[in-house]
């Protein structure tokens, strides 16, 4: 019981605490991949801090939804740092759901932000909401199959013994149905979290913006949680990424010693997927907004030949 | 006066509910009256899958029932209708032979027919009334000649008999019996393509009409869907179960899709039910598969997720519809273009309807997520299937279950964002007021209901999965976990609503406690809206309904294949200055364009060629009976 409140504790704080940083991380290498010096690795951190000192400034056309989705994001993205295995291969919350779970909690957040963006009445925020639900519902039928794959392969849906059995085994790994299920996966989690093609996070300019859109009323400390709430969304996908198909260096056992060496593991494999995704960010153009579907799409396709070369090659 | 029929409304429902529990917990009961009518007499039994669904229109009827006491005079008006169409409702699913159940279903659909035409001036209204009389006639034909059929090659036509004798039956003559009676009944129950009728008649009823029609009537549908497939006919071949399938598929993606770019906000609910009436097929349609390939386990879990989901449909439903007559009642509008900012005049309904929103969207922790993600651990069991074809058919589901998770989100993201919040877009809404208590209290309870449906499913589940047992004839599953955890399918997935709901609040506390220990700034100042530096903000600058499902119009236009009609009116002296500019941008549906359509041109043109027959001349028609009269004593 101590050891699983220690665990949640623990898990709770590297994302929390580590989500920060890896946007910091993000932004200086593709600073410096464009010949860039950047800003410091850890300026994600004094922004929040910044933000936190500032007076808020609340649209008197908004509502009670407004002030409360801050706090919403923020929960939804904590409850899910219990389930998604970060360090431990089980967390303290695993038992309460699996990746489906998951995906409906990312859904809560982006119900929720996007209704805030609709409350303040500007035609800003309604363009991001819109868009916004436009491709988080899209990008949900990838999810699932792809998930489905790898659960057919492991057995169980239950992701901390989907981690585990890819752990002994990691030959499973080695096969085409799970490198198309990454593929499908890596550009799911692209959309999402609001990364070039599908996104900008770096820029304010009005027609192509989408998160940016939606968060636009927000100041103060409501945005120092919405900024915070989005940093963990992308840490928990890359870890999730990470660790569903790279499961090596995660155990099931609660301790110190394991715990240290899944935070190693995650840490190195996250460097590579910062890596990755750097790159192509800083080698791709912004997609235009009614191409997007047609990457999702793509995507829905890589994953509906991964489930069929399962159900095939069983 | 009227108030004390819906008063008695309630009470039927109450005890309604009582005696579906009875039935639910294994109680059993039959009544026969057999000189009452011909064929059979009445006869009525009670079994555990009639006493679920009596439970459930008693437990839908009752807030209804309240709601209806403080809805407008004019809404209440047709309080007989009412009255019968509850105890119809409650009746069908105890009808045990051909001639009670025929006399109950009709019933039924004649009430919601008086219903449905509740405002008999206007034309849409008619319209939906005449429709709905034409589907649901076409529905009831086909169920009575396949009940007949039934009736004529199993010698009985009491359902009891059909049980022990359909096993025998040749395969033809089951496939003939499965066809007529389930397209009767998935036309009842609102299957794509035989919607049409769903989204004319609910919007043109009163809104608690709507709630029990969208809520439980067409829940019948899924009840006769049920006995035929698994039930009256035995086990079938698996093209039932596919059938059940697909169309469970189509049902949830297209009706989301018709949602999507609805702005009326009954329609576009109307809509929603036709794809939860999808999802809940998929469940139904992979029991049917499992059974049929002597899978018992999965076959249970399929049927609890598809009663569940149809329990969850009923409680967030009759909310939203609730809610939504309260928004009409308020604003006298149904069209959400002219909404907005209501979450300030009704708190009371707009906390309600983000309830069901939340619900209907499959959010966690409330109900309708409980229920999808049964529906979705049912649809991932087909790993325990070997053949392919039939796993692509399941992978369909999956896929489109997800799709339909997303797109409903998005969709109540805008029915309740245009709605309740931001600026409201006519004076009407500026002026809403809050519903009266009676309607609140119902609201509340369903509410209530959704969130207790979503914590507790280990509570609920042993009871569905009792009921499947009974159906399919298997035993009951042994356990399916503790009290706070469910685990379906031997270990194979988990899930504790309760444990989700309890990180949930308590990490809605952490950055109420973290921000004062960082000393973050408390300032809060009140400002309007930023506006790129324009003068005052108004409802025009808002994003409307129309605009928010453009890109879904955009990226699915082979679907909605929508027409564009542009407007303008310039100045006379000028073209740089429009006068007014006319925009519409309307879908259109397929089923229109290419099945009814063509099938009404066909029946219109039998008509045209038999109305040669008709001369009015009285000697001819002599010569037509005559020629009947040969006709038959040479063939006798």
């Amino acid at each position: 019981m101590i050891a699983d409140v220690a665990a949640a504790v623990v898990q709770v704080l590297v994302v929390g605490l580590g989500a920060p940083l890896l946007v910091g991380a993000l932004r200086t290498l593709k600073a410096r991949l464009v010949g860039r010096r950047g800003p410091r690795l850890w300026q994600p951190y004094a922004d929040l801090r910044k933000l936190l000192g500032k007076e808020v400034v609340v649209s008197t056309t908004t509502s009670w939804v407004f002030r409360a989705t801050p706090y919403v994001l923020v929960a939804t993205m904590l409850v899910t740092a219990l389930i998604v295995p970060v360090t431990v291969a089980r967390p303290p919350l695993a038992f309460a759901g699996n990746i489906i779970l998951l995906v409906y909690l990312f859904m809560l957040g982006t119900f929720f932000l996007a209704l805030a963006g609709l409350d303040a009445g500007s035609a800003f925020g309604g363009m991001g909401s819109s868009r916004e639900v436009a491709i988080a519902a899209l990008a949900e039928p990838t999810v699932i199959v792809a998930v489905f794959a790898l659960a057919l392969r492991a057995d169980t849906i239950d992701l901390g013994r989907v981690v585990e059995r890819f752990g002994r085994e990691p030959w499973l790994a080695a096969n085409p149905a799970h490198l198309l299920a990454f593929a499908a996966f890596f550009i799911v989690m692209l959309a999402e979290t609001g990364r070039l093609p599908v996104d900008n996070p770096a820029t304010h300019l009005e027609l192509t913006m989408i998160h940016e859109a939606m968060v636009l009323e927000y100041s103060g400390r409501y945005l120092a949680l919405v900024e915070w709430a989005g940093a963990m969304k992308l840490f928990l996908f890359m870890a999730l990424l990470a660790n569903l198909f790279v499961p090596w260096g995660l155990t099931g056992a609660v301790g110190p010693g394991p715990m240290l060496v899944g935070l190693l593991a995650l840490a190195g494999k996250l460097a590579v997927l910062v890596c990755a995704v750097a790159v192509l960010e800083t080698t791709v153009a912004k997609l235009r907004l009614f191409r997007v579907p047609e990457l999702l799409a793509g995507s829905f396709a890589l994953a509906f030949l991964s489930l069929m070369a399962v159900i095939l090659v069983r | 006066m009227d108030r004390l029929a819906y008063g008695l409304a309630a009470l039927v429902g109450l005890a309604a509910t009582a005696l579906g529990g009875y039935g639910l917990a294994g109680g059993v009961g039959a009544i026969r009256l057999a000189w009452l009518v011909p064929l059979g007499g009445l006869e009525l039994t009670l079994d555990p899958l009639g006493g679920f669904f009596l439970a459930l229109i008693g437990f839908t009827a009752m807030p209804a029932s309240i709601y209806a006491m403080g809805s407008s005079p004019g809404e209440r008006r047709d309080r007989f209708a009412y009255l019968v169409f509850v105890l119809s409702m409650c009746l069908v699913p105890l009808a045990a032979n051909t001639m009670t159940f025929a006399i109950t279903w009709e019933l039924m659909s004649l009430a919601s027919y008086f219903l449905v035409l509740h405002d008999r001036e206007s034309k849409a209204s008619i319209h939906a009334g005449w429709v709905y009389a034409v589907m649901t006639h076409a529905g009831l034909a086909c169920l009575l000649a396949g009940m007949l059929l039934l009736g004529a090659w199993t010698g009985s036509p009491r359902f009891e008999d059909w049980r022990a004798a359909a096993p025998a039956l040749s395969g033809t003559a089951r496939n003939a019996a499965f066809a007529l009676l389930a397209l009767g009944f998935a036309g009842k129950a609102g299957v794509i393509p035989l919607h049409v009728w769903l989204p004319l008649a609910h919007p043109a009823a009163p809104s608690h009409v709507s709630a029990l029609m969208s809520g439980v009537m067409i829940k019948l549908g899924v009840y006769g869907l049920l006995r035929v497939s698994l039930d009256w006919l035995g086990v079938g071949p698996a093209w039932w179960g596919v059938a059940i399938l697909v169309a469970g598929a189509a049902s949830s993606v297209i009706g989301v899709l018709y949602a999507l770019v609805e702005h009326d906000l009954k329609r576009l609910l109307a809509f929603h039910s036709i794809e939860n009436i999808g999802i809940i097929l998929l469940g139904l349609g992979s029991a049917v598969l499992y059974h049929g390939a002597g899978l018992s386990a999965p076959a249970l879990l399929g049927l609890a997720a598809a009663l569940y989901h149809t329990i969850n449909h009923a409680a967030f439903k009759a909310l939203l519809f609730l809610g939504a007559g309260a928004v009409v009642h308020a604003t006298a509008t149904r069209n959400m273009e002219e909404m907005g900012g209501l979450i300030k005049r009704m708190p009371w309904t707009a906390a309600c309807f983000l309830v069901g929103s939340a619900a209907i969207a499959a959010l966690p922790p409330l109900n309708g997520f409980v229920s999808e993600w049964l529906t979705f651990v049912v649809l991932f069991q087909s790993r325990h299937l070997d053949a392919v074809g039939l796993n692509l058919v399941f992978i369909l589901g999956i896929a489109s279950l997800a799709l339909t998770g997303g797109l409903a989100m998005a969709c109540f993201v805008k029915a309740f964002g245009i709605t309740f919040l931001a600026l409201p877009r006519s004076d009407a809404a500026a002026r809403a007021h809050e519903a009266p208590v009676t309607m609140r209290l119902a609201m509340v309870a369903l509410a209530a209901a959704c969130v207790a449906l979503g914590l507790g499913p280990t509570l609920v589940i042993p009871a569905l999965g009792a009921v499947a047992a009974s159906v399919l004839g298997t035993a009951p599953p042994a356990t399916v976990g503790d009290w706070l955890t469910l685990r379906v399918s031997g270990g194979y997935a988990s899930l504790s609503t309760l444990a989700i709901a309890v990180a949930l609040a308590v990490s809605l506390l952490v950055p109420l406690v973290a921000l004062p220990l960082v000393r973050a700034s408390r300032r809060t100042r009140d400002y309007e809206t930023w506006g790129c530096g324009r003068i005052v903000q108004t409802a025009r600058m808002e994003y409307t309904a129309t605009a928010f499902a453009y890109p879904f119009k955009r990226v699915f236009d082979f679907f909605y294949r929508p027409t564009k009609h542009l407007d303008i009116e310039f100045h006379p002296e000028s073209r740089f200055f429009v006068e007014r500019i006319e925009y519409e941008n309307p879908a259109r549906s397929i089923f229109d364009d290419w099945l009814y359509r063509p099938a009404l041109d066909v029946l219109r043109a039998g008509a045209r060629a038999a109305r040669t027959l008709q001369s009015g001349s009285a000697n001819l028609y002599l010569a037509y009976i005559l020629a009947a009269l040969l006709l038959m004593l040479v063939l006798a």
